[in-house]
């Protein structure tokens, strides 16, 4: 008995990490910007999609030569970005002169170089680590037209007129990803191993069956929750997206930029999403039902509270194995007492759970007590 | 000029106090029943009801139903399509289950009701849960609710993946066998229906669900009780909504699925509400008319123009105009286009001659 038990729980354990990779993209952009981003999901599938099309083999559905010479563009113009700016930063110290000109003949250059090696090395699959590298610009730039066309003419709006935009941003990119790439289900081959392997053969009968594909992701996504946590906490535009966290007015008053913070996190949560659509992508195939795993991450999210990075993780750890647990061990029971037509409760276990544990605390396991005044 | 109130003066409380205080604006609502009533039958066709009108009037009375929720009591709710899914299985098992009872305006009635006992239940956690954190608990409606028609045999009586259907309705005595009649009767009922939901929200209990909206705990400092309030809001849209999905069901699908009331729908009429305007009846008829019309316009644009595409990938650009529509309408007006009507009558009561 113990032997099943402990193999579902590891399951959901490692399917839960991967529910926190997706409820922290949600996380950091509330924290900064207030911003409840249900678009997450569509980002997660976006990315994706992005990745399987630039890598995979041309499985003779057509794929545009243009889609992969912009690509390639704005993967050199963000190279020519990062690279003024590291100049700018640690050789020159500081801006000089004619800087607008400069960065526009810079961009100009960088997306004529890509552009041009895109358009001579003609279709065909990239290697992976050029995908992910195009399609992380990609994200870059999508997170600057957010910011840029959507959320700052929408500065000071109630927080469901927020929400209902994301909504729209999440309908414009589903349209989007797919109208770029098709609707196919695409495969990103990560090289992840295949073969399931046995762990503790001594102490159980048979061993516990553990998915090492899994193993390899939820170390991934571990690995990513440590950057992240250096991030916030060591470097300066950590501290600063905490400032602007703690109190906008606040952050803004002491000479923080509010839009390239924002710009800022909506990059870093669209890294996340590639993070999450990667992997998500090499264990069930890129397909539209990707964009659902936002739903996924709401329990993870409500339970961990909307602000806590801790929270996400340890929330994500809860509903993953409470949902797989659930589904294995109370469905059959409820199925053969109520005579239902088949278990499938986990789409509304982690919610319901969610729930309870909200009745006791409003804010969340992690989330920041919340004060009322009138 | 034509809009001017300048010497209309009430001199009873009853003529102040009426829906409409200004002559113009009842005279334009008057003509505008008149004409749903009797002229759109003259000459609508069945196309014209089946797609436009009758989703248009059914969608309007969900809105209805969010918008005094959302919109009047400040509950954000994403559970709305469950709760259509609970109208529309009760009102089929009291229709399949006493044959006597073949009226449809009690099957509606009782889908309301049943939606109404349902949505308090799920309404509790919101006496404790605020915010975005209550939106996203109301999804655990959405999904138990979606999960209990698709797997409880009893509830969709025995049927594979409970996909049902129903024929032969009728309205004492009416046959409803047209699409004229789907809509008049329709018709009438949200006609009804708007009445009630306008006298609801400009009595007392409206003023007590906007107290609660505006600062709960000031509302319950000054001695609203937040309990009462609150779960008679979620009853009362929860009524209004389970009364649209058995229409949807009975009147628009006539054999559905649970897929018909999946979270796509939840978020369709929160995407009415929004557009329409919030806390306004009127917001919630033209945000339902904005979001039935766009789509059909979206995939006749190209057909237009000549240009010729895959379906695929029109239904793509369609996602992604819907998208854009949407981001462009809450930048230009976050206030819904209800707000759009009421700056337009602000500026007819000066034309033609402005400051």
């Amino acid at each position: 008995m113990l032997g099943p038990f402990l193999e579902t729980l590891i399951g959901g354990l490692l399917t839960g990490v991967l529910y926190s990779l997706v409820a922290l993209g949600f996380v950091l952009i509330f924290k900064a910007s207030g911003v409840f981003n249900f678009a997450q999901g569509a980002m997660v599938l976006f990315a994706a999609l992005t990745i399987a099309r630039l890598s995979g083999e041309i499985d003779g559905k057509e794929v545009h030569l243009a889609n992969f010479v912009v690509a390639a563009a704005i993967l050199g113009v963000a190279v020519a970005f990062i690279g003024w700016y590291a100049w700018r930063e640690y050789v020159a110290r500081g801006a000089g002169p004619g800087e607008r000109r400069r960065m526009l003949v810079l961009a100009a250059v960088g997306a004529l170089v890509g552009g041009i090696a895109a358009y001579s090395y003609g279709k065909g699959a990239w290697p992976l680590w050029l995908a992910i590298a195009a399609t992380a610009a990609i994200m870059g730039l999508l997170a600057y037209a957010i910011e840029r066309l959507v959320l700052r003419h929408l500065v000071n709006q109630e927080g469901i007129i927020l929400f209902m935009a994301t909504l729209g941003i999440a309908n414009f990119l589903d349209g989007l990803g797919q109208t770029l790439w098709g609707s196919d289900i695409y495969k990103i081959n990560l090289g992840l191993p295949k073969d399931p392997i046995f762990l503790f053969e001594g102490v159980f009968p048979g061993g516990l069956l553990v998915d090492p594909g899994e193993l390899v992701a939820a170390a991934i996504a571990a690995g990513l929750v440590v950057v992240l946590a250096i991030f916030f906490q060591k470097t300066r535009v950590g501290r600063a997206l905490r400032a602007v966290a703690d109190d906008h007015a606040a952050a803004q008053s002491v000479g923080i930029p509010l839009n390239t913070i924002w710009l800022i996190v909506w990059t870093v949560s669209g890294l996340v999403a590639l993070a999450a659509g990667l992997i998500w992508g090499a264990k069930l195939g890129v397909q539209f039902s990707i964009s659902l795993i936002a739903l996924k991450a709401l329990p993870v999210l409500i339970l961990g509270g909307f602000t806590s990075v801790p929270g996400a993780i340890v929330g994500g750890l809860i509903i993953g194995a409470g949902e797989k647990l659930s589904e294995v061990f109370l469905a059959p029971i409820l199925v053969k007492q109520f005579d239902l037509a088949g278990g499938g409760i986990e789409n509304w276990f982690a919610y319901m759970l969610a729930l309870v544990f909200l009745l006791f605390r409003p804010q969340g396991l992690f989330g920041e007590r919340i004060i009322e005044r009138v | 000029m034509l809009y001017r109130e300048a010497g209309q003066f009430k001199t009873t409380y009853v003529a102040d106090q009426q829906i409409f205080p200004i002559l113009q604006d009842r005279v334009f609502v008057l003509a505008v029943t008149v004409v749903a009533f009797l002229a759109v039958p003259m000459f609508a066709s069945p196309y014209l009801y089946t797609e436009i009108l009758i989703p248009f009037l059914i969608l309007s009375l969900a809105a209805i139903g969010l918008n005094i929720l959302v919109g009047y009591c400040g509950q954000v709710s994403l559970g709305t399509g469950g709760f259509m899914a609970v109208g529309a299985y009760a009102a089929y098992n009291l229709w399949l289950r006493v044959p006597e009872v073949n009226n449809l305006v009690v099957v509606f009635l009782f889908g309301g009701v049943m939606a109404a006992a349902v949505g308090i239940l799920f309404g509790i956690p919101s006496l404790r849960i605020k915010g975005f954190y209550l939106a996203v608990a109301t999804l655990a409606s959405q999904f138990f609710l979606d999960w209990l028609f698709a797997r409880v045999k009893w509830l969709t009586n025995y049927t594979p993946s409970g996909s049902v259907a129903v024929g032969n309705l009728s309205v004492f005595g009416w046959k409803i066998e047209t699409p004229a009649d789907r809509y008049l009767l329709i018709l009438g009922l949200v006609v009804l229906a708007t009445l009630v939901a306008k006298n609801l929200v400009r009595g007392h209990i409206g003023r007590s669900w906007m107290a609660i909206r505006d600062m709960d705990i000031a509302a319950e400092i000054i001695g609203f009780r937040p309990l009462r309030t609150k779960l008679t809001a979620f009853a009362v849209s929860s009524f209004f909504i389970g009364v649209a999905g058995a229409m949807w069901a009975f009147l628009r699908l006539g054999a559905w699925e649970p897929l018909a009331f999946d979270i796509n729908r939840s978020f369709q009429i929160l995407f009415m509400v929004i557009i329409g305007g919030l806390g306004s009846l009127l917001g919630s008829f033209l945000g339902a008319a904005f979001i039935v019309l766009m789509p059909i316009l979206l995939n006749q644009l190209p057909g237009w123009f000549g240009i010729r595409m895959s379906t695929a990938l029109l239904s793509h650009l369609e996602f992604m105009v819907f998208g854009a529509m949407i981001v462009f309408f809450l930048i230009v007006e976050p206030h819904g286009l209800a707000r759009l009507w009421a700056v337009a009558k602000e500026k007819l009561r000066l034309w033609p001659f402005p400051h």
